[in-house]
């Protein structure tokens, strides 16, 4: 009743084409821009800024640009957490070896870096696909890693190799409350996420559907492989690079080559898997899942036990959290197996016949 | 049955919510700790030492009356976890906090920023970040009693004097794990090879290290007098087995204080004999402290530990030593902010950073040689960098010396030029540590 497109003609070719061609979803957009621009600055406080939602978006943001890789372009990548860590470091070395550079134009400088660094590991993508792919960019993790370890120079010379990263200052201006931390990221993550969803609906995001779905075929149509492929990995390693930056920055202060290991990519891999593969909207959900769940577990259990008076200690409450949180992974993709932003989608469809279903 | 049990459990306890009782003032710990995964074992007889001490002065009337309060969450080990807890709980410790352990190098890395913008003080006892030692730049971070680079020194120390007196000549091996931990103390033993005028061979381990054959292949060829080990977790037995199996003598190894725990040596078996390892607290339940704790605390029921055969090992009274430390920083600041009063971050900050704790004190506690005498200051935020070293004898750990202390001269001078990088990136002033009282 409410969520009908009735009534809403278009009349150029350009109102056909916009992002949200429903009227109830610009609407929705914009409520939900203004929310977390204006509203949740004023009403969060610091637990929620600096555990919760600057965790979220970054991920978000790394799941976006696996989902640009694997989603949309279809090559499957296990590498992701290393090209945060190229990210990071690289952002980390701009700021510290340029006087005064601005965070930005480090952050920026630190997403090509990251984008070269992956153009390099999507070579074999030319000629190996799916689960073999998959293992060849396994060698982009361990190998950044082991890179990162083995040169003090990218640590700035640190004895322990940990970088603590420099404030974060523009024009002046230094970020140093967490919601001036939080608007940053979010700025950032709204601006990208932006791009992507233009780019996917773009020439070159139908070239990299048409590599995924069928890349002789594609071939055929005119379709140049090489270009396409590894301009797909260019800009995932782009947003995963970005992310590993703000990942380091605003988030953790300090990061650790290690900390970037493999199950890292594996958490953002499941992001995708669970939040929907090619789908820019999946990526936010699937972050969110994957990260604040077991968050809201971890909260919620040893209330519900007190509350039955079970003798739960913290770390019954944390095998419980992890039972729990594998059943939840299962039960959706049973129930939905292409993620959450498909269900959605679903909820859409029947929204928009409701009340009178056929 | 059972489920309508539970319902009914619930349903009465949703009634019977109490009202939050008002209370006197106490001082709130917010434990980060782990107990499940990968070093959910070491964590859980760290935690369970730390919580028994509290719930032992909590139960001997408080800290001059002033009862603690704690509440745990599961970190895992992993930074981003430990992280979310710090922000979850730090609300709650805003106003009378006891320091805060995390017993993880990466998450009090991630933490010493943050603690410092909040006004938290943040203890690392025996790991984290070493630079710490100066205070000036560290208001808030205390790397208290030992740091690696302090250890690595007293363990040439030793060495030398087991070899009358000089090195010069020798053939060292510096076997570490990969990561921030291990590679601390690698300047350190540079240093100390400069002048010492001995070999040092460093060969690094990748995590997690259960695959040693190479690394200790290239020890055989290079025949060194010692091998000095940083390893964590399974890397140490594996260490351990692998140079049975290549015939390297055990007692010529030497670990570092988390490479020397019972978790270490009795999954190595036999291979283990010998073996020695630095370490800044001493095990047993032969400490009057420790047998009290499992008298009083056991005996009442309220042990934080389900498995009791933990108590008094090398972690549990590590974990028992960091509290011992701790709670006296609160008592040494009641006795300059007032006696009987909960303390506030700043006051237990003071405390920290005037912790004197002497050997009579530590007599009167109860624990004479469970830790070394610390004494802290503005910039000196270690307090001792003293360590034994002890030796597995395949049943259990034998102190060999008394207290080694580090070669200060070389060393703080190391954590000096650390910290002033690290106020030169940061943007920080040093505080001048003569105006300090």
């Amino acid at each position: 009743m409410f969520y009908r497109e009735t009534g809403q003609f278009k009349t150029s070719y350009a109102a056909d084409q916009q992002i949200f061609p429903i009227r109830q979803d610009r609407i929705g957009m914009v409520l939900l821009l203004v929310a977390a621009f204006v509203v949740v600055p004023l009403i969060a406080g610091s637990y929620w800024f600096n555990a919760i939602l600057i965790p979220f978006l970054i991920f978000a943001l790394a799941a976006l640009g696996l989902n640009i890789l694997t989603g949309y372009a279809g090559q499957l990548s296990l590498g992701s957490a290393a090209f945060m860590a190229v990210g990071a470091y690289a952002a980390y070395n701009f700021q510290v070896r340029i006087e005064g550079i601005p965070v930005l134009v480090s952050f920026f400088l630190a997403g090509l870096t990251a984008a070269g660094v992956g153009i390099i590991f999507g070579l074999p993508s030319l000629r190996i696909k799916g689960f073999y792919l998959a293992v060849a960019t396994l060698a982009a993790q361990f190998f950044i890693v082991w890179c990162l370890t083995k040169f003090p120079y990218l640590s700035n010379d640190s004895s322990s190799g940990v970088i603590s990263v420099p404030d974060i200052a523009m024009f002046g201006y230094k970020f140093d409350t967490p919601q001036s931390r939080y608007l940053f990221v979010l700025t950032l993550v709204s601006l990208l996420a932006l791009a992507a969803k233009n780019m996917v609906r773009s020439t070159t995001g139908r070239a990299w559907m048409a590599v995924r779905d069928m890349d002789v075929a594609a071939e055929v149509i005119g379709i140049r492989l090489m270009q396409t492929k590894l301009l797909a990995f260019a800009v995932s390693s782009f947003y995963c690079g970005v992310a590993g930056a703000l990942y380091a920055f605003c988030y953790l202060g300090s990061v650790e080559p290690d900390g970037f290991s493999l199950d890292m990519s594996f958490k953002i891999l499941f992001m995708i898997i669970v939040g929907g593969v090619g789908s820019i909207l999946g990526s936010f959900l699937g972050a969110a899942f994957i990260l604040l769940l077991p968050i809201f577990l971890d909260i919620a259990l040893p209330w519900l036990a007190e509350l039955v008076h079970l003798p739960f200690d913290s770390a019954t409450v944390s095998h419980i959290q992890l039972m729990v949180f594998g059943a939840l992974i299962m039960f959706f993709l049973i129930v939905e197996p292409h993620g959450l932003a498909r269900l959605w989608q679903i909820g859409k469809e029947k929204l928009r016949l409701w009340p009178f279903p056929h | 049955m059972k489920v309508k049990q539970l319902v009914i459990a619930a349903a009465l306890s949703v009634g019977l919510l109490a009202p939050v009782l008002s209370q006197a003032a106490e001082q709130f710990w917010a434990i980060p700790s782990y107990r499940v995964g990968p070093y959910g074992a070491n964590g859980q007889s760290f935690y369970g030492g730390f919580i028994d001490y509290l719930t032992y002065v909590n139960m001997k009337g408080g800290i001059d009356g002033v009862q603690s309060a704690w509440e745990e969450c599961e970190t895992e080990y992993n930074n981003a976890k430990g992280v979310e807890c710090y922000e979850r709980m730090k609300s709650k410790a805003k106003a009378f906090p006891g320091p805060i352990h995390t017993m993880s190098t990466g998450i009090s890395y991630a933490l010493v920023d943050k603690t410092a913008a909040d006004h938290l003080p943040l203890a690392m006892m025996g790991y984290g970040l070493t630079s710490a030692v100066d205070g000036s730049v560290f208001p808030w971070a205390f790397p208290l009693v030992t740091t690696y680079q302090m250890q690595a020194s007293a363990i040439v120390k030793f060495l030398k004097d087991k070899n009358a007196g000089s090195l010069a000549g020798k053939k060292i091996v510096f076997l570490y794990h990969d990561s921030a931990y291990g590679k601390e103390p690698i300047v350190a033993l540079e240093a100390e090879s400069r002048l010492g005028k001995f070999d040092l061979i460093e060969i690094p381990v990748a995590h997690p290290g259960n695959e040693q054959g190479a690394q200790w292949q290239r020890i055989r060829q290079e025949k060194p007098d010692y091998v000095i080990m940083w390893g964590w977790g399974v890397m140490n037995m594996t260490a351990l087995k692998t140079a049975q199996k290549m015939g390297f003598p055990r007692d010529h190894m030497i670990g570092s204080w988390w490479a020397g725990s019972e978790e270490d040596v009795i999954p190595a078996g036999d291979a283990a004999k010998g073996y020695m390892s630095a370490t800044w607290n001493v095990s047993g339940t032969g400490v009057p402290l420790i047998a009290d704790i499992q008298k009083t605390v056991y005996g009442a029921g309220k042990g934080n530990l389900s498995d009791t055969s933990k108590i008094g090992t090398i972690l549990y009274n590590r974990g028992v030593s960091a509290a011992v430390a701790s709670v006296e920083a609160i008592r040494t600041a009641q006795a300059k902010y007032g006696n009987g009063k909960a303390m506030d971050p700043d006051q237990v900050r003071w405390g920290l950073e005037h912790l004197n704790i002497t050997d009579a004190r530590l007599k009167q506690l109860g624990a004479t040689g469970l830790l070394p005498e610390v004494k802290t200051s503005c910039d000196n935020h270690e307090g001792s960098g003293k360590v034994k070293i002890q030796q597995w004898d395949g049943a259990k750990w034998v102190v060999l010396t008394d207290w080694i202390e580090g070669n200060k001269a070389l060393i703080h001078p190391l954590f000096k030029a650390e910290a002033a990088k690290y106020a030169k990136e940061k943007g920080i002033t040093p505080r001048d540590c003569s105006k300090e009282k």
